[in-house]
């Protein structure tokens, strides 16, 4: 990381602490969306921005990280952060065993095997035999967690959005970090290989299966998280909330902010939450056609994504001042 | 070495080698030659694994290939390029032949993601040993650049250290020398030479440059319609009446 890198990430960092107190407790809930968004996209992204291959259906490992969170609380007494690992896990396994079959489909014929998990789950979320666990079409309400005791020690008073909000960036934070981790190391370079060319990655001793297996694990564990803590904010979960439009919507933000870019989930998150109120505030009759003018603007304007779009800004900056 | 053995691999109905057998003894640099469709490079993919062999067996350190899984193969010591460059296009030089040390390197996804100081020492010393076969192919200046913006003859060189990076006993070259220009392939030539005695390579390449060929093999194998035609020292093959029929038709 360049100093330059670690000023933006602490300068991004003290403006996500400062945030929940100048805005509006809305607004708070808003951003912990955008959060909980962020490490969704990063899952997709990590699948489909970096080892290629494309998911048309990552809402239902948002809803299974959601109903894993909002089960365990309801039915279990489990505490809300208690849940979190557990959604993660179970999206993990989850996720490897779709990878396996996976493994055979290429393109747009795993983007349909993806679709149907997608459209699919919704509909067994409401089974009747599973309702007493997921309480069928009528969902699952759960209690919004206060602030820990803790805190109120530490002489900060914190309403429940507020720390909800604290409480999600620390999860993003450490989902961040530990991407990049993985993204820049050996790993991160087969997932790229197998994506770049899949036969070289082989002959370079990458065990393919594996690894793209693995990485549809690892990106549905992000994306199983997410769910859990958007569970947790919405404090509510019922199937209709994560139809198939939700998964089209993650791979719109993962193009948006820019494929194959760990920073490019926080632009795509902002997309997603926003841009829709803004085309809400422009046009009550045709909200998703202004939404549509903007994507379409937006992919116009930015070919590699938001992310792309800075890279490039910054190296235009950098040669400019290299060579006045 | 490498002995391929009664090696026979059929498409459908079609013959693509047929019976082939041959010796690669250790140090040596063999030249496989032939036609356009002579099944020189089936050849090369059955020993990479991306091809199944219908018949025959190929033992490498007395080990039969045959039973190892593809992603395996650059770990017992087969290093390749390809024809028509297999690049990690959007990847930077570094991290192209840092790739190429997968197979030398351990590291899983659990360790990648908590990336404790044993991992980012395994990262650095992978990085290292890139910067040393960056400076041997006089790739310093493109270093940090993405593959795809590199013409296509720095290309090759790129991909050469790439597949010199997994440290590989036998190197499999596969036309190195197309889309070549004349001193760089006479380059070329001097640095297989070079490298064979510097990181103690056995090399096996297929090649349509034939004054390449003839100038830097110990031994030739020619291969037409999948079977051996000829096989010895370059100066004997070239006089084989069979080959030069191959190459020149039928009157010759």
């Amino acid at each position: 990381m360049s100093r330059r890198d670690i000023l933006g990430v602490v300068a991004l960092l003290a403006g996500a602490c400062v945030l929940p107190f100048v805005v509006s407790e809305y607004r708070t809930f808003q951003f912990t969306l955008v959060l909980v968004y962020a490490i969704a996209l990063l899952g997709l992204n990590i699948l489909t921005g970096y080892n290629g291959q494309i998911s048309l259906g990552h809402g239902a490992f948002y809803a299974i990280g959601a109903y894993c969170a909002a089960i365990l609380m309801d039915k279990y007494g489990v505490p809300y952060w208690a849940t979190i690992p557990v959604a993660g896990a179970v999206c993990l396994v989850a996720g490897f065993l779709f990878g396996l079959p996976a493994l055979r489909l290429e393109g747009l014929y795993l983007a349909l095997a993806t679709f149907a998990l997608g459209v699919s789950l919704p509909q067994l979320l409401k089974y009747h035999h599973l309702e007493a666990w997921t309480g069928g079409v009528q969902g699952i309400t759960i209690t919004k967690p206060d602030a820990p005791a803790f805190i109120t020690e530490l002489g900060l008073a914190l309403d429940q959005d507020q720390w909800l909000y604290f409480f999600t960036l620390a999860v993003a934070v450490v989902m961040f970090v530990l991407a990049r981790n993985l993204l820049r190391g050996r790993i991160g370079r087969a997932m790229v290989a197998i994506r770049d060319n899949h036969i070289a990655a082989e002959a370079m001793g990458v065990d393919n299966a594996m690894v793209k297996s693995l990485t549809f694990g690892i990106s549905a564990m992000y994306t199983g998280v997410a769910g859990a803590l958007s569970a947790i904010a919405i404090q509510f979960v019922a199937p209709d909330s994560f139809n198939i439009f939700l998964s089209i919507t993650f791979l719109v933000g993962i193009v948006i902010g820019g494929l194959a870019s760990i920073s490019g989930a926080l632009y795509g998150a902002l997309f997603i939450q926003f841009i829709p109120n803004v085309a809400d505030e422009i046009s009550k009759a045709a909200p998703w056609a202004i939404f549509g003018l903007f994507l379409i603007g937006f992919v116009y304007v930015m070919p590699a994504g938001v992310a792309g779009a800075i890279r490039m800004a910054m190296a235009r900056l950098q040669r400019k001042r290299q060579n006045p | 070495m490498l002995r391929v053995q009664n090696v026979g691999v059929r498409f459908g109905g079609i013959v693509a080698l047929d019976d082939v057998s041959f010796e690669v003894p250790s140090g040596s640099i063999v030249g496989l030659i032939g036609p356009n469709g002579a099944g020189k490079t089936t050849l090369f993919n059955c020993l990479s694994r991306l091809y199944e062999c219908g018949s025959g067996d190929i033992l490498f350190d007395g080990e039969s290939l045959l039973r190892i899984p593809r992603h395996r193969v650059a770990a017992v010591g087969i290093g390749r390029t390809f024809q028509n460059l297999a690049l990690f296009r959007s990847m930077t030089v570094l991290d192209n032949i840092m790739v190429g040390r997968h197979c030398r390197t351990g590291t899983g996804f659990f360790m990648n993601f908590l990336r404790p100081p044993a991992v980012a020492h395994e990262e650095q010393a992978t990085a290292e040993k890139a910067r040393a076969l960056i400076s041997l192919m006089q790739l310093d200046a493109v270093a940090g650049m993405r593959v795809s913006d590199l013409p296509f003859g720095t290309q090759k060189r790129v991909e050469l250290a790439r597949a010199l990076a997994s440290e590989p006993k036998l190197l499999l070259l596969d036309e190195p020398a197309s889309g070549l220009n004349h001193e760089e392939v006479g380059a070329l030539g001097l640095l297989i030479r070079d490298i064979r005695v510097r990181l103690k390579l056995t090399v096996l390449l297929v090649e349509h440059h034939m004054s390449l060929v003839m100038s830097i093999s110990d031994r030739v194998v020619a291969l037409n319609f999948g079977r051996k035609i000829a096989e010895g020292t370059p100066a004997e093959v070239q006089q084989h009446p069979e080959l030069i029929q191959a190459y020149l038709g039928g009157a010759a």
